[in-house]
């Protein structure tokens, strides 16, 4: 869209703005006049050309360069830039890699899990431990996560760059034709991929021998939240 | 519910009514007293928080006869503790003095 004119017509004729006042919007005089640039020799707008007949003077004028043919009746809009761009989702300062969180809804809601690192997205990459109390490598939106103050030491444990956002599509499913068999299958979970059980392993492994440092650690992990009578989440600190 | 949660992970509030004046209601905001929550420097916790008034309903939609209606806490309203709520349709007056589940998301802790 175009933007609306700066000194838009209240009738047709009549502007809103006076000369005068344009001229003071426009802020002109701010700008420093720069000397007109002395203009290179232009190439020569016509070319003589010979012209048969007697009664034709022998040679004319003509445009070197042709006028287009065709006018546009009403100017163009120049579409507004956008000057927006998309910025990477800050994480909220209580969560830093270690962070005990707890999980407020979804299919883990009440769970206690253990944050990793912030994806590309903005997710947050969280794993349970997944033998401690059953939440595999998972990603979480930091808005239904509760920040605790306990923290797992990672500082030994590198988080391995495959596990991105890309990590967790689902691999599409190609339409097919649909045989008896599959339809009855269709219900039924699946299997976990086996490369997903490895990696989760392979992540566990040193999260938990981390976890197993400090005394109810994993206890902790295992244990879910939930308020009880009496309790306010206000006056709880996390 | 047969498979209620153990766990509640959600405050409870009480639907006081809408906002009014003397003769007029507004029903496009609702007043929430939350528990526990008694000034309304308390109330800043529950700001933005997402609220569902969950009811029973005679007719049975997708296999369920409850059904919830979502908002959320916009604001304080006065000093003792109560707060503004929007929902996404207007609550039923049926609802006042009913208990509405005040979730703990979006999370700012």
């Amino acid at each position: 869209m175009a933007h609306a004119p700066r000194n838009p017509a209240l009738v047709p004729g009549v502007s809103r703005f006076s000369r005068s006042q344009s001229y003071a919007k426009a802020a002109l005089f701010k700008k420093k006049k720069q000397a007109a640039k002395s203009k290179a020799a232009a190439p020569a707008a016509t070319k003589t050309k010979t012209v048969g007949g007697a009664k034709n003077g022998k040679s004319r004028a003509v445009l070197a360069a042709k006028a287009p043919r065709f006018y546009a009746a009403e100017d163009a809009p120049v579409p507004k830039v956008t000057r927006k761009t998309i910025r990477p989702v800050a994480l909220r300062s209580s969560i830093t890699p270690g962070t005990v969180l707890i999980v407020l809804s979804g299919k883990f809601a009440g769970k206690r899990v253990v944050f990793l690192k912030q994806l590309a997205s903005g997710l947050l990459l969280v794993t349970g431990p997944f033998k401690v109390n059953g939440v595999p490598l998972r990603r979480i939106n930091q808005a239904y996560v509760i920040a605790t103050s306990t923290k797992v030491d990672l500082s030994g444990v590198k988080v391995d760059e495959k596990f991105n956002d890309d990590y967790f599509k689902r691999a599409k499913e190609g339409k097919k034709q649909a045989t008896e068999e599959e339809l009855f299958e269709a219900g039924k979970k699946q299997p976990t991929a086996e490369h997903r059980v490895a990696d989760q392993k392979q992540v566990d492994k040193a999260i938990l021998a981390a976890v197993k440092k400090t005394p109810y650690l994993k206890a902790y992990l295992n244990s879910s939240f939930s308020l009880s009578k009496g309790q306010f989440p206000h006056l709880l600190r996390f | 519910m047969v498979n209620e949660r153990p766990h509640r992970l959600y405050a409870k509030g009480r639907v006081l009514g809408f906002t009014r004046s003397k003769r007029n209601t507004k029903e496009h905001t609702s007043l929430l007293q939350l528990e526990g929550v008694r000034t309304s420097e308390d109330t800043q916790f529950y700001l933005g928080k997402r609220v569902a008034y969950v009811y029973r309903a005679k007719r049975v939609i997708d296999g369920s006869r409850i059904r919830v209606i979502w908002g959320r806490i916009t604001r304080p309203h006065g000093t003792s503790g109560a707060v503004r709520a929007k929902f996404r349709s207007n609550l039923p007056p049926r609802s006042f003095g009913a208990g509405v589940r005040v979730m703990l998301y979006p999370s700012r802790v």
